[in-house]
C-alpha cells in the first residue's frame, strides 16, 4: 500500500509498460473496460489462431520454415503481433492496428479464453497445449538479447556450474544433445536445473541428467521457459475455474463463453446421433467400406484373436459408440467376440463389462468419454508390444503398412503417394488419401481430423448424399449465421452447427444481439 | 509357471494364518507412515482389496496399524493393492464435496511384466517364466536401478517380485512422492527405449550422438547378452529366430554382407564400419534385452499397484522385496508360497511349543512367527530398507520441532 503513492509520480501507465515487451507470461489480467463486440471478436480471433496452431502442429514439424511462415501469415491476418522487434509506439509504417494495439488484443484475448477453457480437464489441456506452442513460436522469434532480458524480467534464476565441472563433464554434455559441441561447452554457461523444471528435455532425453539435475547451455534455456509457462498457466486456470460462478452470473457472458468453448474446438462426436441405426451384423462390411485404417485394423485384430488390450478397447470402443452403437449393442458385440477366445462369459461380465459401461458413462464418475480424435490417436497412448491401436500411418513400419495396403487392394501408385505423405509426417493427409483411393474420388471435400468424421463422410459418399440432412443437423441455418459473421470454411460451419444441441439457438441470439449493438 | 501343485482353493484356509502370523504389519505401517512427518499420511492412504469371488472394494483406509490388522483379518483379502495418499480419508470420500477429493501424493512406481517381452523370448510365453527368461528381469532391474539413482538422484528404491511374472519398483523418496503426473510421465519416457506395437518390426532406433544413459544401459545389456541371448534363448540357432534377428538389420548392411561373401572378409569389415547403420548391433541387443515398462502404470498419481507382502492368488507366491546385492542369484521359483510359509511355520511352532512350554502363551503369540520361516530374510531386508528411509525422516522431524519451538 505504501508503494502506490510513489507509483503515481511515474508518468507512463503500467499498461504501456506491460506492452513494452513483445512477449509476456500473462501474469496480470487486463484492467480496462471494453465493448462486448470487441470482447467477442478478440476471443474468436484468438481461437482461430490457436486452431491454426493445432492443425499446423500435426502437419508440419514445429518451428520448421513452413510452420513459421504459415503462422506468421495467420498472425498477421488476425491482427496479432508477429514481429517481436516492432516498437510499441511506432505508428509511422503501419496500416491498420499498431503494434501496441496488437499486443493489447493478444493480452485481452488470452484472458477471455481462460474463462472459456478453464472448466474441464479436456478443455484446459487443449488450451494449454496451443498456448504453449504459440509461446514457443514467439520466444523462438526473439533475438538472443531479448531472450536474456525476458528471463531476467521473469525471475528465472538458475545456478551455473564451475569451469572445472564443465571440463569434467565435457564428453557427457556433448553426447547428450545434438546442438552441444566442445565449443559450446567452452564458450557458454551451463545451468544446473532441477529435472522437474525441464520435463520436455528429460522426456525426449535431449539433455544430460545427473543426480536429479539437468545441465543446460544458455542457448537452450527455451525448454525451461516453456515448462515454466505451462506450469503457471495450469495453476492460473485452476484458480480461474474457481471464480467462474461469478462470471457466469453475468448473463451477457455465459452464452458467449459456452459458444467459444464448444464451437471452435470442433465436432467431438460425443453426442450420439443415430443410436441403434447400425446393427451388429453390418460391422464387418462397414469395417471394410467405411472405417478408417486404424479402426479397420483394430476390428481385424479383434476378429482374429478374439481379444484386444486396453488401449485398443478404448480407441475402438469409443469409435463404435461414436458411430451409433448403443450400450446394449456394445456389450453384446464385445462379449460375443471375447467368448470365442479365452474368456468365458463369467469372466467377461466381471472383468470387461465394467469397462464398457464406463465408456458409456454408466460407472465411476459417469463422465461420457468422447471418441478419440486423430490428434489423440497419433500423439498419445502409444502402442507397445501386443497392441494394435494407434494410427497405422504413424505407428506401423512403412514396410508392413505397404503390405497391408496392397492386401486391401490399393493401387501401387496410390500406395507410393501415401508412403510419401507418411515420410513427410502428414499422417492425416495420408489417411485422407487412403479415403480418396478406397472411395474412388478425386479429392475429399473435408479435412480429416477424426475417425468418426471419416466414417460419416464415407457413409455420405457411399449413400449418395442421402444421409446428410439426417445426420449433420442444420447446415443451411448455420451457413447463414456464419456468413453473417464472416467465417468462411465449411468445416467451421458444420462444427458450429453440430457441436451443441442448442447452439443454433445461441448463435441466433448472438447474431441478433450484435445487430442491436 | 510350475508352482508345485498350488491350488487357489487353499486360500480361504491359509490366508487367515498368513495374516495372523506372518504378514509384517509393524514394518508395513512403519513404511507407509513415513515417520509421521506429514499429518494423516497413513490415514489418507487408499488401499483396495480383492475378496473371495472376485469382489473388488476400493477406497479402503485405516486410522492405525491395529485397525489395518483387524480389518485384514476380518476381510481376508485375496489381493491387496496400494494407491495414493488423498486429500481426505478415502473411506469417507462420499461425504466430501465433489471435486475436492483428490489424489495428492504417491511413490513413483514401475511395473515390468514378462508378457511384454513375448516377441523376443522363445522359452515361455504369457504367464509362464523360467530361469532362462528371468534374466530379462535381472537386466531390467540393473538398468533401471542405476538410472533412477545416478541420473535422477533417487535413493530409496524398493524392488519387489510381483509373485508371478514380473517385478515392481517403488521409489519412496519424498521428491518422488510429490511428483506431478507430467513429471512421472517424463521419467518413464526417459527410461523407454523399446517402442512400438505388433505392427512395428524395428522397435529400437538409435541416432548419434548416443546419450550417456543409452551407453550405460548398453554396458549392462552387453554383460548379459552372450550368455542370455546366444546360449539360453538361442536366437541364432533356429532359422525362424535368425530371420527375426535379420529383420532388424538395415537393408544396406545385408546387401554388403552378401557382397562380402564374394569379395572376402577385409573389404567387408571396412565397408560395414563405414556405413551409416553402425548402431544396428546395439539396436538388436536392446530390442531383445532392454526393459519394457508400461508408462501408464508410472504416470498416474492415483494408480493402484499390488502391495509388497501380498499373496498372488494365481500362484500362491508372496510378493517379496528383492535384495539387489543378491539380484543375480534371485530365483522367482524359490520364493515362498503361502503354503510353504504357513506350513513351515506350523511345523516349527510345534517344535517350539514343546521347548518353550513355560513361556506365557500371549508372549509366544506376540513373537512374529516370520522370524522362523523362509519369509525371514525378506522381512529383514525390508527392515534395512526402512532404516535407510528413516534417516530422511529424522532430518524432517527435527526441522519441524525447531519451527514449533520458535513459534
Amino acid at each position: 500500500m505504501q508503494f502506490s503513492g510513489r507509483r503515481r509520480k511515474v508518468i507512463t501507465s503500467p499498461q504501456v509498460e506491460l506492452y513494452g515487451q513483445a512477449l509476456q507470461f500473462y501474469g496480470q489480467p487486463p484492467l480496462e473496460n471494453m465493448s462486448l463486440s470487441e470482447f467477442e471478436s478478440f476471443a474468436v480471433d484468438r481461437l482461430k489462431l490457436l486452431k491454426t496452431i493445432e492443425n499446423l502442429g500435426v502437419s508440419y514439424v514445429k518451428l520448421s520454415d513452413d510452420y513459421k511462415r504459415k503462422l506468421d501469415n495467420e498472425s498477421r491476418n488476425l491482427n496479432f503481433p508477429y514481429r517481436p522487434d516492432a516498437v510499441p509506439d511506432d505508428r509511422k509504417s503501419q496500416v491498420g492496428p499498431s503494434e501496441y494495439e496488437k499486443r493489447r488484443k493478444d493480452h485481452i484475448s488470452h484472458f477471455i479464453l481462460r474463462l472459456a477453457y478453464c472448466q474441464t480437464e479436456d478443455l484446459r489441456r487443449w488450451f494449454i497445449q496451443q498456448e504453449v506452442d504459440l509461446f514457443r513460436y514467439r520466444f523462438n522469434g526473439l533475438q538472443p538479447k531479448q531472450k536474456v532480458e525476458f528471463l531476467h524480467k521473469n525471475n528465472l534464476q538458475y545456478d551455473t556450474i564451475s569451469v572445472e565441472e564443465k571440463k569434467t563433464l565435457q564428453d557427457k554434455l556433448v553426447n547428450s544433445s545434438h546442438n552441444v559441441s566442445g565449443i559450446t561447452v567452452e564458450d557458454q554457461d551451463f545451468y544446473k536445473v532441477p529435472f522437474q523444471d525441464a520435463l520436455d528435455l528429460v522426456r525426449t532425453r535431449k539433455v544430460y541428467l545427473k543426480a536429479g539435475y539437468v545441465y543446460i547451455p544458455h542457448q537452450d534455456i527455451v525448454a525451461i521457459v516453456l515448462n515454466d509457462f505451462r506450469t503457471r498457466l495450469s495453476k492460473a486456470l485452476a484458480l480461474t475455474a474457481r471464480s467462474l460462478p461469478a462470471v457466469h452470473s453475468d448473463e451477457r457472458l455465459q452464452p458467449l463463453l459456452n459458444h467459444l468453448s464448444h464451437a471452435y474446438v470442433g465436432q467431438d462426436y460425443s453426442i450420439q446421433k443415430n443410436v441403434g441405426k447400425i446393427s451388429l451384423e453390418q460391422i464387418d462390411s462397414l469395417s471394410v467400406k467405411s472405417f478408417p485404417l486404424c479402426m479397420r485394423q483394430l476390428h481385424q485384430a479383434l476378429r482374429d484373436s478374439h481379444h484386444l488390450r486396453h488401449g485398443g478397447r478404448m480407441q475402438y470402443g469409443l469409435f463404435l459408440k461414436g458411430i451409433g452403437l448403443s450400450l446394449e449393442q456394445a456389450l453384446q458385440f464385445w462379449r460375443s467376440e471375447f467368448i470365442r477366445g479365452k474368456v468365458d462369459a463369467d469372466k467377461f461380465d466381471k472383468a470387461y463389462a465394467y469397462g464398457i459401461r464406463h465408456m458409456f458413462g454408466k460407472e465411476g464418475k459417469r463422465a461420457d468419454y468422447t471418441p478419440y480424435s486423430c490428434m489423440k490417436v497419433i500423439l498419445s497412448n502409444l502402442p507397445s508390444q501386443g497392441d494394435h491401436h494407434g494410427c497405422p500411418f504413424r505407428h506401423s513400419d512403412p514396410e508392413l503398412l505397404k503390405q497391408k495396403l496392397q492386401f486391401y487392394k490399393v493401387s501401387p501408385s496410390g500406395i507410393s503417394q501415401i508412403l510419401e505423405l507418411v515420410k513427410g509426417m502428414h499422417y492425416q493427409l495420408a489417411c485422407q488419401k487412403y479415403f480418396e483411393l478406397t472411395h474412388s474420388i478425386e479429392e475429399a471435400s473435408f479435412s480429416l481430423n477424426h475417425p468418426n468424421q471419416y466414417f460419416i463422410e464415407s457413409q455420405r459418399v457411399l449413400g449418395g448424399g442421402k444421409d446428410i440432412k439426417r445426420e449433420v443437423g442444420t447446415p443451411q441455418r448455420s451457413q447463414e449465421n456464419s456468413a453473417a459473421r464472416g467465417s468462411t470454411t465449411d468445416r467451421e460451419a458444420a462444427a458450429a452447427a453440430n457441436a451443441a444441441k442448442d447452439l443454433p439457438e445461441m448463435t441466433e441470439d448472438l447474431d441478433s444481439f450484435f445487430q442491436d449493438a | 509357471m510350475p508352482s508345485s501343485g498350488y491350488d487357489a482353493a487353499c486360500l480361504p484356509d491359509l490366508l487367515p494364518l498368513y495374516y495372523r502370523r506372518l504378514f509384517p504389519f509393524a514394518q508395513y505401517h512403519r513404511w507407509l507412515n513415513y515417520g509421521g512427518v506429514q499429518k494423516n499420511y497413513f490415514q489418507n492412504r487408499e488401499f483396495s482389496f480383492t475378496l473371495k469371488d472376485d469382489i473388488y472394494v476400493r477406497y479402503q483406509s485405516f486410522s492405525t496399524q491395529t485397525e489395518l490388522e483387524k480389518e485384514m483379518l476380518k476381510m481376508n483379502p485375496y489381493k491387496i493393492d496400494v494407491g495414493a495418499i488423498y486429500s481426505h480419508r478415502p473411506n469417507q470420500h462420499n461425504t466430501v464435496k465433489s471435486g475436492t477429493f483428490q489424489a495428492l501424493e504417491k511413490e513413483l512406481v514401475f511395473d515390468i511384466d514378462m508378457t511384454d517381452y513375448d516377441d523376443v523370448r522363445s522359452c515361455c510365453s504369457a504367464a509362464e517364466i523360467c530361469s532362462k527368461c528371468w534374466t530379462l528381469m535381472t537386466i531390467a532391474v540393473h538398468i533401471l536401478d542405476r538410472a533412477l539413482r545416478d541420473d535422477f538422484g533417487f535413493q530409496h528404491l524398493l524392488w519387489v517380485y510381483s509373485g508371478r511374472r514380473g517385478v515392481h519398483c517403488w521409489v519412496c523418496d519424498e521428491a518422488a512422492r510429490k511428483l506431478s503426473v507430467a513429471a512421472r510421465s517424463a521419467v518413464a519416457e526417459y527410461l523407454s527405449l523399446v517402442k512400438g506395437g505388433d505392427e512395428t518390426v524395428k522397435k529400437v532406433v538409435l541416432t548419434d550422438p548416443l546419450h550417456p544413459f543409452i551407453r550405460e544401459s548398453l554396458a549392462v545389456v552387453e554383460r548379459y547378452f552372450p550368455q542370455y541371448a546366444l546360449h539360453e534363448q538361442e536366437i541364432l540357432s533356429r532359422k525362424e529366430s535368425v530371420d527375426k534377428v535379420l529383420a532388424l538389420v538395415p537393408e544396406d548392411i545385408l546387401f554388403l554382407f552378401q557382397c562380402c561373401i564374394y569379395e572376402g572378409n577385409k573389404a567387408c569389415s571396412r565397408a560395414v564400419g563405414n556405413s551409416k547403420g553402425q548402431h544396428f548391433e546395439k539396436e538388436i541387443m536392446l530390442q531383445y534385452c532392454y526393459p519394457r515398462l508400461d508408462v501408464n502404470v508410472s504416470k498416474g498419481v492415483n494408480h493402484l499397484l499390488k502391495s509388497p507382502f501380498s499373496v498372488h492368488p494365481k500362484t500362491g507366491r508372496i510378493s517379496v522385496p528383492m535384495d539387489l546385492e543378491e539380484l543375480d542369484t534371485f530365483d522367482p521359483l524359490a520364493v515362498p508360497t503361502i503354503r510353504s510359509a504357513t506350513v513351515l511355520n506350523a511345523r516349527v511352532s510345534e517344535d517350539v511349543k514343546e521347548k518353550e512350554n513355560e513361556k506365557d502363551a500371549a508372549e509366544r503369540r506376540k513373537i512374529r512367527d516370520y522370524k522362523r520361516t523362509s519369509l525371514a530374510k525378506y522381512v529383514k531386508y525390508f527392515d534395512q530398507f526402512l532404516d535407510g528411509l528413516a534417516l530422511s525422516w529424522k532430518g524432517e522431524l527435527l526441522k519441524k520441532s525447531d519451527l514449533e519451538k520458535d513459534f
